[in-house]
């Protein structure tokens, strides 16, 4: 008896703390030149839901028996977790428009995501809505994504703050390492805020997207992080960039701890790395100005992370004629522009600028932008990408915030991992 | 599994006839109380879908060199024996987490079962506003965990109350950035937030400790701390068992206090748990076969040290 009661206890604590779930391996999308209702998921940004039942409006009228329904992205911890789950369950809908690049090597290998390319004429509207970039958006040589919209990542500025500083508010001359350093020094110093600049501290895998990544795109001019199956950041490079970032820790400019608030809006810090998207975030609230991620030499014309959301086509897609003709209406340069319009971010075509010169004049804020997004790199398209991101952020942490290692271990360690796991 | 007697062992023995063997069928499946079986099926059904099917296909993954795929999508998962298990058993970050839990552990079971226990004590020796202060234990208990963090990020951030108070004794580097301190905040922050439940098992089981112990003890000259030492504690022995077994079951199980208090397993790993693991490497890193290795492992660990506490505390 004493040993049935222990073999139960053993149970219901086994069973009590195991909670996975399990994925069937069975059903599958149709291939291609089926139309009918579909589904298209966007992200819960409030701009873009409204520029997307615009979208779908416009298309619902012209199409009484292919009608569209756009939903937001099911709420979880990040899109992309909700959207592998609904490709495990054969729930996800036509088209996501908010899709990461790190997200999509996975989905390829889940067969979740239709090739683009396999549609008529799909390979050509690619190449002539988004030229030669879309090159880098290839996952094992196929079109598993369309390049939608990108946010180039700058360095965004609270104007009152830098002027309290003594720093010129319109022309902050921050752009090499040294005056970066210097300029944030004299902000702290100068009691203006109490850090100069609040990159988010936590171990999530996409951080470094928005620290070391841009700033490594920028001192290298565009190269990936992983190029060619090896990682491209252990040299002087990658070196100069983790020195001085470690350097903004270590002198206590940016703070270890995540904000328990927006600490761009309630004046704890003076800048964040940022996209257009903050241009209408911050409104009237902060007077906000931008100036390119800096360099060890400060040089014209410097590249930066796009911070691209792109849209990808799911194989559970009953009708994928509809969806593809739908996809190709929403990112027509009509459609695009009133994105543009709508949220402030860049579409991902060729000549934006010259594209759309009245809104451009019209707010010359975003100008800036669109002179950047011709100058961007994204994710490199990598087996076990999100792993990777992830093994480099570990030892980023270490190094550069917590200061636990040196920065040269930081790269060597993270670039033998990333090299084990790309090369599978 | 199958059979769940429900039947009174005295009234069992008061029958003499043997039942028919339709009968001894029917009550072997349904048992003395077939209304009660029925009743508890349910359940039963939801532990076998929600519990123990996991259980089993975890198990399976962990096996496998498994990842998730699309319906329809044929693709072999080898059985690799227990490569994922030497995997994760090698892995540095996995090992640190278990350390880790352990260092939870060591903080979190002593403190939740001691202050409960004499809270319980407290409140049902009748003190004044007890149902305020029985209330105030529960609150945490019930109030989602994202908020409270919230507040505890607040507390025990750099520039937070705890560290005004305390001055120039406030820890460098921070609370929660600090590699030797994260851990135990987390550690007092579960207890904390739990307690009000504990304090409740123990208040009912205190209910079942007889008056009359407690008065011949005082009548031998026992002074309340006795008392409390020689008959409270030995009176409310099974609630104690249950207490170390759901702290210990809870401990093992964390994930929203890292996920959040220490940014996803801060600072440079020192809160990094082998849930936390389990969801990076299973949901956000398609890896759901090294997952599941971590996941059985806890569940062994989780058996023994439960397995433990029960015989540790057991009556002799």
């Amino acid at each position: 008896m004493r040993y049935t009661r222990t073999a139960a206890l053993v149970g219901a604590v086994a069973l009590a703390t195991t909670a996975c779930s399990g994925g069937g391996d069975s059903g599958g999308g149709e291939a291609g030149a089926a139309t009918g209702p579909i589904t298209v998921w966007l992200s819960n940004n409030e701009q873009e839901v409204g520029w997307g039942q615009d979208v779908v409006d416009a298309w619902n009228a012209e199409h009484p028996d292919e009608q569209v329904t756009a939903q937001e992205i099911p709420a979880g911890s990040s899109s992309e977790e909700a959207i592998t789950a609904a490709i495990t369950a054969g729930t996800a809908p036509c088209l996501v428009y908010n899709i990461s690049s790190a997200a999509v090597p996975g989905w390829v290998r889940q067969g979740g995501l239709v090739d683009l390319a396999t549609f008529d004429g799909g390979a050509d509207y690619l190449a002539e809505r988004g030229g030669d970039a879309v090159e880098q958006y290839q996952t094992d040589g196929g079109s598993y994504q369309l390049p939608w919209k990108s946010n180039p990542v700058m360095v965004m500025y609270n104007k009152a703050l830098f002027a309290q500083a003594g720093l010129d508010p319109e022309d902050p001359g921050m752009a090499t390492f040294d005056d970066f350093l210097a300029g944030a020094q004299q902000i702290v110093d100068s009691g203006a805020a109490p850090s100069a600049i609040w990159p988010s501290p936590t171990n999530d895998f996409y951080q470094p997207w928005f620290d070391f990544y841009p700033t490594y795109l920028a001192e290298t001019d565009g190269t990936l992080l992983v190029e060619d199956g090896k990682a491209t950041f252990d040299d002087e490079a990658g070196k100069a960039v983790a020195d001085f970032w470690a350097s903004i820790y270590s002198q206590g400019l940016a703070p270890q701890e995540e904000s328990t608030d927006d600490a761009m809006a309630t004046g704890q810090t003076a800048m964040q790395m940022a996209g257009p998207w903050a241009i209408a975030s911050y409104g009237d609230s902060v007077d906000v100005g931008f100036m390119p991620v800096p360099t060890s030499d400060g040089r014209a014309d410097v590249t930066t992370f796009a911070d691209s959301k792109n849209v990808s086509m799911f194989t559970a897609c009953e009708n994928q004629g509809t969806a593809w003709e739908f996809l190709k209406f929403s990112t027509s340069e009509q459609n695009d522009g009133a994105l543009l319009e709508a949220t402030g971010q860049m579409p991902l075509r060729q000549d934006l600028a010259t594209t759309y010169p009245d809104y451009f004049a019209a707010n010359p804020d975003y100008e800036v932008f669109a002179d950047q997004a011709g100058r961007t790199g994204d994710v490199p398209s990598i087996p076990s990408s999100i792993e990777a991101w992830q093994a480099f952020r570990e030892a980023y942490s270490s190094a550069v915030i917590f200061g636990s290692t040196t920065t040269d271990e930081f790269l060597s360690t993270a670039a033998q991992q990333i090299d084990d796991l790309v090369g599978g | 599994m199958t059979a769940v007697s429900t039947g009174t062992p005295g009234r069992e023995r008061g029958r003499t006839p043997a039942p028919a063997p339709a009968r001894r069928g029917r009550r072997r499946w349904w048992g003395g109380q077939p209304v009660g079986t029925l009743l508890a099926a349910p359940y039963l059904v939801f532990v076998l879908v929600v519990f123990a099917y996991p259980l089993g296909f975890a198990g399976y993954m962990s096996l496998h060199d498994y990842f998730f795929t699309a319906p329809g999508v044929d693709v072999p998962k080898p059985f690799v024996g227990f490569d994922n298990f030497a995997a994760v058993l090698t892995d540095p970050q996995v090992l640190r987490s278990f350390r880790n839990t352990a260092v939870f552990l060591v903080i979190n079971v002593p403190l939740t079962v001691v202050l409960a226990l004499v809270l319980a004590s407290a409140l049902n020796a009748g003190i004044r506003w007890a149902s305020v202060y029985r209330v105030a234990y529960y609150v945490p208990y019930l109030t989602a965990s994202v908020s409270l963090v919230g507040v505890w990020m607040l507390l025990f951030s750099s520039n937070g109350l705890v560290n005004a108070v305390l001055g120039p004794l406030a820890p460098d580097p921070s609370w929660l950035v600090n590699k030797g301190l994260a851990m135990p905040t987390i550690a007092l922050y579960v207890t904390w937030k739990q307690l009000g439940f504990y304090v409740l098992l123990y208040l009912a089981a205190l209910q079942n400790v007889p008056r009359e112990l407690h008065e011949s003890a005082e009548t031998d000259g026992a002074n309340g701390f006795q008392r409390f030492l020689n008959v409270t504690v030995p009176g409310v022995r099974g609630a104690t068992t249950l207490v170390l077994v759901l702290a210990i079951i809870t401990g093992t199980n964390l994930f929203t206090e890292p996920y959040l208090l220490t940014s996803g397993g801060g600072p440079d790993g020192a809160s990094v748990t082998p849930v936390l693991l389990i969801y990076q490497r299973g949901i956000q890193q398609q890896n759901p076969d090294t997952a599941a290795a971590i996941g059985m492992l806890l569940v062994i660990v989780v058996g023994l040290l439960s397995l433990a506490a029960q015989r540790l505390n057991r009556e002799r």
